[in-house]
């Protein structure tokens, strides 16, 4: 167990390095230039080339991206003379936009993602399943296809429309709730909940569609397997065997999309923040497109190919404990 | 009374497939029945029938052990004699164990329903029954999960916990079937001498004639969801009535027969459930039909041959 969890933990290294590489070279490769953003309107060429020499963006690529990499690892000051800003670890470089290290500005915007993401994958993981488990249960009855029907409806319903829906009905006809805006949850936790109980919802909806046609399904393809059938020749109650020798099984699938799913939405859920106006990761990266503030999306894209790599790893343990011939492999 | 009765058993799929077409047979305490068919003949489908597992099927007529009723009963009723006095083993014991829980887990688990047992006692009877089925260092065994058997070993898992809590009826359905033939003669003698030890009824499920042979005391031949010969062991196999067990016992190579002479298969295909032919069911393939006879019409009857033996076949009604 000890040796997987260390295999699994170097791939997780190896994958973000090659992760650090690609990003890095797609950003040296782009046109657009820091050190003439740096520069402002009236710029000669002799400010450039300075910029260039104090931004360190005259030194050959590949020491660039060890500066990266040390960065990453240790911290560093970036450039030298009067442009020279120092960077504490973990430096994912520097925003000349809003001068400030983007370490700073992702710390900033995390804790709305994440609460947007961790409420929304419990509400979605919640419905999902339970709604999959009876439509399998009562398979082909009335209830089964009216359930599939719904999400069939849901899934096809984008966030943006449902979103708005969501905030006209809520909060502007019927008036239940204030317009949502961000409030930290050591602040106020209730407020915390309710600004975020909209948000939560419509992305929990799309996706506890999708969740419960895949666990319909996952878990009728489990029900019919023959352990299942021994586990009712035992004469176990059939709550036991539905929940003990069905679910379990069919729980892999679901743990596999759930992994990807949550660590893609931690790198930012755009247009949910959009619309819901919440100042997170993915408005954040809007900006930072909008702007060309190449560090910052570069950093967005680090971010994002973290929390996937590290919730694939995390499912992999997972699949450990649930699978005990992938813990003696 | 009998410890298994079933009378006129009736088990339909959606869509008027009838698997299983008025059968009715007994089994007594300790002894074993050998139901034997082709694939398709409901002899599966009766087993399941018997343990009340069947869930899309619509299943009438009468199924007693010892005088409870199953077939129409509440589910828990029936629940609580699955396992407890009548338990199952099945053809593929790799699919058939949880491939997630310890096969200690998975013997204690009935345990602890049935008997209210606690958790160490329950690990102490599963300790105990993986020694009474021959494996080694069962105690630490307990703790090994199904995918770390070998196929003879597992179905030795299964019989364990198909006899943890004591039943008086085990229903084997092809339990050799997905083994080597070593190990084969090994897992039937492990049940015959459990059988003997704790007076056990066993329906043996097989399509294989030689495993019948070896620990049947009764014999059922099934064909297309119906009885075609019963009676006990010797007299069905020596003395054949039906021509549908004729064409199997001539399937078989002799060791006593002339080594030159060719196996005679059966001609044909097992009818379709769905639209059964008219008359025996057997007519269309059966070498033995007579233009004299209604084999084509009239479905035959159950007719005695000699004592406790019986067949549906218009030819004993001729020959008498």
């Amino acid at each position: 167990m000890a040796a997987y969890l260390a295999r699994r933990l170097v791939g997780l290294a190896l994958v973000l390095l090659v992760v650090c590489a690609v990003t890095f070279a797609i950003f040296y490769l782009l046109p657009s230039d820091p050190a003439l953003q740096a520069c402002g309107k009236s710029c000669t060429t002799e400010r450039i080339d300075m910029l260039h020499e104090q931004m360190g963006l005259d030194k050959p690529v590949w020491q660039q991206f060890a500066d990266y990499i040390g960065g990453i690892a240790g911290g560093r000051t970036i450039g030298t003379g009067e442009l020279a800003v120092r960077c504490d670890f973990p430096c994912l470089g520097f925003s000349y936009q809003t001068n400030r290290p983007v370490w700073d500005l992702l710390l900033d915007r995390l804790p709305t993602t994440v609460s947007i993401a961790a409420g929304a994958a419990i509400l979605w993981l919640l419905a999902g399943l339970s709604t999959g488990i009876v439509s399998a249960l009562r398979k082909g009855s009335f209830l089964d296809r009216s359930l599939m029907a719904a999400t069939l409806t849901a899934a096809s319903l984008p966030v943006f429309f449902t979103g708005l829906m969501a905030l006209y009905l809520v909060v502007q006809v019927a008036e239940w709730l204030p317009f949502p805006s961000y409030v930290a949850l050591a602040d106020d936790p209730a407020g915390w909940a309710q600004n975020l109980i909209l948000p939560w919802t419509v992305l929990a909806l799309l996706y506890a569609a999708l969740y419960a046609r895949l666990s319909r399904s996952s878990m009728i393809e489990t029900l019919a397997e023959p352990y299942v059938r021994t586990a009712r020749a035992k004469g176990l109650p059939e709550r036991t065997v539905v929940v003990k020798h069905g679910l379990r099984s069919a729980l892999t699938p679901i743990v596999t999309v759930f992994g990807m799913d949550v660590g893609t939405l931690l790198g930012g859920a755009i247009i949910t923040e959009s619309v819901f106006g919440l100042p997170g990761i993915g408005q954040l990266t809007m900006d930072a497109i909008n702007k060309s503030d190449q560090p910052v999306v570069m950093g967005v894209a680090l971010l994002s190919a973290f929390f996937i790599t590290f919730f694939n790893v995390l499912v992999d343990l997972f699949y450990a404990v649930i699978d005990p011939k992938v813990r003696y492999a | 009374m009998s410890l298994l009765e079933v009378s006129g058993l009736r088990v339909t799929f959606p869509g008027d497939v009838c698997a299983v077409d008025g059968l009715s047979f007994t089994l007594e305490r300790g002894k074993t029945l050998g139901i034997v068919g082709e694939s398709g003949s409901g002899k599966s489908v009766t087993s399941l029938a018997i343990m009340g597992l069947h869930r899309d099927a619509t299943v009438s007529g009468s199924i007693r052990v010892d005088g409870i009723q199953v077939v129409g009963a509440p589910q828990d009723q029936v629940r609580r004699l699955r396992g407890r006095r009548m338990a199952m083993i099945f053809q593929d014991p790799l699919s058939s164990l949880h491939p997630a829980y310890t096969v200690g887990e998975q013997i204690a688990e009935a345990y602890r329903l049935h008997f209210g047992a606690s958790r160490k006692a329950a690990r102490v009877r599963a300790a105990d029954m993986l020694a009474q089925v021959g494996i080694p260092e069962p105690r630490r065994r307990l703790a090994d999960y199904p995918h770390q058997f070998s196929g003879g070993m597992r179905q030795r898992v299964m019989i364990a916990m198909a006899l943890a809590c004591e039943p008086e009826l085990l229903i084997a359905d092809e339990p050799t079937t997905a083994l080597d033939v070593t190990v084969q003669a090994q897992i039937l003698e492990l049940i015959a001498r459990l059988q003997q030890e704790i007076g056990l009824a066993v329906l043996m499920i097989t399509h294989d004639l030689g495993v019948v042979a070896r620990i049947a005391d009764e014999v059922l031949i099934m064909y297309a969801g119906a009885a075609a010969e019963q009676g006990p062991a010797i007299p069905v196999f020596t003395r054949a009535q039906h021509p549908y067990t004729r064409g199997l016992l001539n399937c078989l190579p002799r060791l006593d027969g002339d080594a030159q002479s060719p196996l005679i298969p059966i001609q044909g295909s097992p009818p379709s459930l769905l639209n059964p032919p008219a008359g025996c069911r057997f007519h269309p393939r059966c070498t033995e039909r007579t233009s004299e006879l209604p084999c084509a019409t009239e479905r035959p009857a159950w007719r005695i041959a000699s004592r406790g033996h019986h067949a549906a076949c218009h030819l004993l009604e001729a020959n008498r």
